[in-house]
């Protein structure tokens, strides 16, 4: 072909212009949250106080490990809502383990906090294993899986202590959940070493990129030599793992365990999850979105907190602003045909 | 290179079986190193099965495999198999949300010093291949922005980069036009020259004389042929395909039946307009005519056969059926009008891959099948097995789900989709693409029994068999019409005007 070099050079590459290139479109949250941040404000003015803004941080820190913990698996084109009940399971069982004495509802062995640890973790790897070997293994479809999962695991949860709430844990188990660090909580730091550690993990990562391949086409995936099996295994693991160590963070915090820890968590999971970006259908969506995602409804609901909407009223509140920014999100983004 | 080398590929003795299906039977298959292979065979004979097994997408029940002289790789091994072998699928291997440029170095990223993956590098390296290739896309676009014709080019600039000295390409030239084929083959001609080993699969026997030195035939899960092409005349090689049917049939000339357009007005498209790709367009396709529509890939031959289905709302214009004018931009209301539709793009609209293949043929059709929206079992599959028997799909039956069918199959269904509504105007873009050349003649014979039947058809294809069996045929250049042939036209004015050399 003789005018092959004349067609090189005519080529000129149209970019997708500025919004595309640097992926801004997971970062269309940053007004709407610059708007609440105003409204609230206006609304309170100890919203603005450093101690507010860190009790809003905190309080989102256990909710935004399960957001990284749920967009790993969706990203890799699956579901884990067994994640919130793997909050309350993992903590519950190591309490109970830790406590010695049997009239409070302990198990009467008293294994050690440290060990206590151990348990939380090795619960949740457990869990997320399972899970991970029936839907990849057993092919069983990963939404009614967890589903069942997460209501056993609640009914266990109960279970193990006739829903009593357990007390009186050791204080090495409960030093993440309440410890400061250069005067900010430990939780808020783990959440943001977390964050950074996932989102540079899933963008510069061969790993990372291979749960993106997944999640957009397995099948494709898999003929690129991905080892999609053992991948989308140690996502359920890792998502679980994560899940069990906000469990950890949250029992810390309120120096307890109640047999509904993480109830209805999932719900908010999700919400944070698809307004930041994530999409339910797999391959899509970043970490720093899921992040904003996970801030903003954190600011929300302290606003409406701290504004008079009745107390009955907030629920509701809170459920249309989710609505309006899921409209948002979808409205600022093109999506292929279906 | 010692004795056991000598063969790039080796499959002996292999039985492969879906469920219950047998669909390969006691295959044997050898390619010498440095071979250019062809494997032909009608639809469903079984030639992408045989694929899968030599890549490594599933095992055979029985028989051996073996590449480049030793035993093939675990089934888990993937990067075992991705050394010794690339592949272009028939069916999309593309990630939809992905970069074009991740996409061609899908987990064969650049890395940087710390193992992570270096952007930078990768953007250089896809605008060097992307330049390479002449397509002119932006490495950095998501891949499902990409035309049919680009993302096939895609896959197979990724097949070619991975470096394996054995490549498959299973009719990687369905979606491409022309200019792009010669340059594929342009490109296979270069890796031949460096030993590189093919094995190439399409149902254009022209293609296969032209960059093929030998071949294998399937019929019915066997092969059953094996010769030299500078042997094997093309009209022998059509007899093996087809196996006891008389080969005389396969051809061009059977679609050439005489018009009988009635002059009565079927599809009228008037001053068409769409900014950037289409200008004033006016055309008109009587009733009982047949009418083809050709042009490069961005030419906005494929705009106006969106527009008038319904799935493109136009700048200007209108639309008539029947000299009935039709809201635009309006599915719903574009079928309600009378239109058929099969889409260039059967992988992404059209198919309910799930579903059984009767129920797809039979969507289109689904109130005549019974009162309140009731279907009547009996009164469906009737028509499924007539359709079946008619279009020459091979399948288990009509309840096999249609995503388990060849390429060629799938293909056939949609026609008939399309064709079972019994539409006042039926548009067809590249309606036999993929399809086997004995199965295209029962296709172009069906498309004629329907312009007979009073049809308005609208053929949309720059494929020149395809062209054929057309009344006339306009060109489309840059989004203007720019010549009209009647029938009796010869094939180089028709490709000259398709390339704008007029
Ligand atoms: N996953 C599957 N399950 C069941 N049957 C299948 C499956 N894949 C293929 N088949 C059947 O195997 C047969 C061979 O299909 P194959 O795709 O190999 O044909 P082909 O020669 O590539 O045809 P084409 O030219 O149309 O692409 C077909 O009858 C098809 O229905
Ligand atoms: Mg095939």
């Amino acid at each position: 072909m003789t005018n092959a070099s004349l067609e090189k050079a005519a080529i000129a590459r149209p970019s997708q212009g500025l919004f595309d290139r640097f992926r801004l479109r997971e970062l269309v949250l940053i007004p709407v949250i610059a708007v609440v941040i105003v409204i609230g404000s206006f609304v309170s003015s100890s919203f603005l106080m450093p101690e507010n803004l860190l009790n809003i941080l905190q309080q989102s820190s256990e909710l935004s490990i399960l957001v990284i913990a749920q967009s790993l698996i969706l990203i890799c084109g699956k579901f884990d809502l067994s994640l919130e009940s793997t909050v309350g399971i993992a903590p519950m069982f190591a309490a109970w383990l830790m406590i010695s004495d049997v009239s409070i509802g302990g198990s009467g062995i008293g294994i050690s906090g440290y060990a206590g640890i151990a348990v939380v973790l090795a619960t949740g790897l457990l869990i997320g294993l399972i899970n991970g070997l029936l839907v990849v293994k057993l092919r069983l479809n990963a939404f009614i899986t967890t589903l069942a999962m997460l209501i056993l695991l609640r009914g266990i949860t109960l279970g193990i202590t006739n829903g009593q709430t357990l007390f009186d844990l050791p204080e090495e188990f409960l030093y993440l959940g309440n410890a400061k660090w250069l005067g900010i909580p430990a939780s808020i730091w783990i959440a943001g070493l977390l964050f950074l550690f996932f989102g540079l993990m899933m963008r510069y990562h061969r790993i990372g990129r291979a749960i993106y391949a997944i999640g957009g086409n397995p099948e494709a995936a898999r003929v690129a030599g991905i080892p999609v099996e053992r991948i989308t295994l140690g996502v359920f693991i890792m998502g679980s793992l994560l899940a069990s160590l906000a469990g950890l963070l949250l029992t810390g915090r309120i120096a307890s365990v109640v047999s509904s820890q993480g109830q209805n968590m999932i719900f908010y999971v999700f919400a944070a999850s698809v307004i930041g970006g994530i999409s339910l259908n797999g391959g899509q969506g970043r970490i720093i979105g899921a992040l904003t995602g996970v801030l903003l409804l954190g600011l929300l609901q302290n606003v409406l907190t701290l504004s008079q909407v009745a107390a009955f009223w907030i629920d509701a509140c809170y459920g249309a602003i989710i609505l309006l920014a899921l409209i948002i999100t979808r409205l600022s983004g093109e999506t292929p045909r279906a | 290179m010692s004795a056991v080398e000598t063969y790039a590929a080796e499959a002996h003795g292999i039985n492969k079986r879906f469920g219950p299906i047998e669909v390969l039977h006691d295959v044997g298959i050898s390619i010498p190193v440095g071979d250019a292979r062809a494997l032909v065979g009608r639809n469903g004979a079984g030639k992408s099965t045989l694929v899968g097994l030599l890549t490594g997408l599933y095992g055979a029940n029985a028989g051996e495999i073996r590449l480049g002289g030793r035993p093939a790789p675990s089934l888990g091994d993937r990067q075992g198999w991705r050394e010794r072998v690339a592949c272009v699928y028939q069916r999309w291997m593309v990630i939809p949300h992905l970069t074009v440029a991740e996409n061609l170095f899908l987990n064969n990223q650049p890395r940087n010093g710390l193992g992570l993956v270096d952007w930078r590098r990768l953007r250089e390296e896809s605008i060097a291949v992307l330049d390479d290739w002449g397509l002119d896309v932006a490495p950095d676009l998501d891949a499902w922005r990409l035309t049919v014709e680009q993302r096939q080019i895609v896959e197979i600039a990724r097949a070619l980069l991975q470096g394996s000295r054995f490549i498959i390409l299973d009719e990687p030239t369905a979606e491409l036009e022309r200019r792009e084929v010669n340059r594929l083959f342009e490109r296979i001609r270069g890796l031949q020259e460096q030993g590189v080993t093919f094995l190439y699969i399409s149902h254009h026997l022209e293609e296969i004389y032209e960059i093929c030195r030998t071949v294998s035939v399937m019929r019915d899960g066997r092969v059953v042929a094996d010769a030299r092409l500078d042997e094997l005349p093309k009209d022998r090689l059509v007899a093996a395909m087809v196996g006891e049917f008389a080969a005389s049939g396969a051809g061009r000339k059977s679609g050439n039946s005489a018009s009988k357009a009635r002059m009565t007005s079927g599809l009228d498209i008037g001053g068409l307009t769409v900014k950037d790709s289409l200008e004033n367009i006016d055309l008109s396709v009587h009733c009982g005519e047949c009418v083809g529509l050709a042009g490069l890939a961005g030419s906005g031959k494929d705009k106006i056969a969106e527009a008038v289905a319904g799935l493109l709302n136009p700048d200007a214009g209108s639309i008539a059926i029947h000299g009935t004018k039709t809201p635009l931009g309006d599915v719903g209301a574009m079928r309600a009008a009378g239109v058929g539709y099969v889409a260039r793009d059967r992988h992404v609209s059209g198919l309910f891959p799930l579903m059984s293949l009767g129920d797809n043929l039979t969507t289109t059709v689904l109130p005549k099948l019974g009162p309140f929206g009731f279907v009547s079992t009996g009164r469906q599959s009737d028509m499924v097995d007539r359709q079946i028997a008619e279009l020459g799909i091979v399948a288990a039956s009509g309840s096999q789900p249609i995503g388990e069918l060849s390429g060629g199959n799938q293909q056939k269904a949609m026609v008939g989709r399309a064709l079972a509504s019994d539409p006042k105007v039926l548009v067809l873009a590249a309606p036999t693409q993929g399809v086997d050349i004995a199965s295209k003649d029962a296709l172009y014979r069906i498309i004629n029994a329907a312009r007979d039947r009073g049809m308005a058809v609208l053929v949309v294809s720059d494929d020149l068999d395809e062209l054929a069996i057309c009344d006339r045929v306009e060109v489309i250049f840059r989004g203007r019409l720019t010549r009209s042939f009647a029938r009796g036209w010869s094939d180089q004015d028709v490709v000259a005007a398709i390339e704008g050399l007029y």
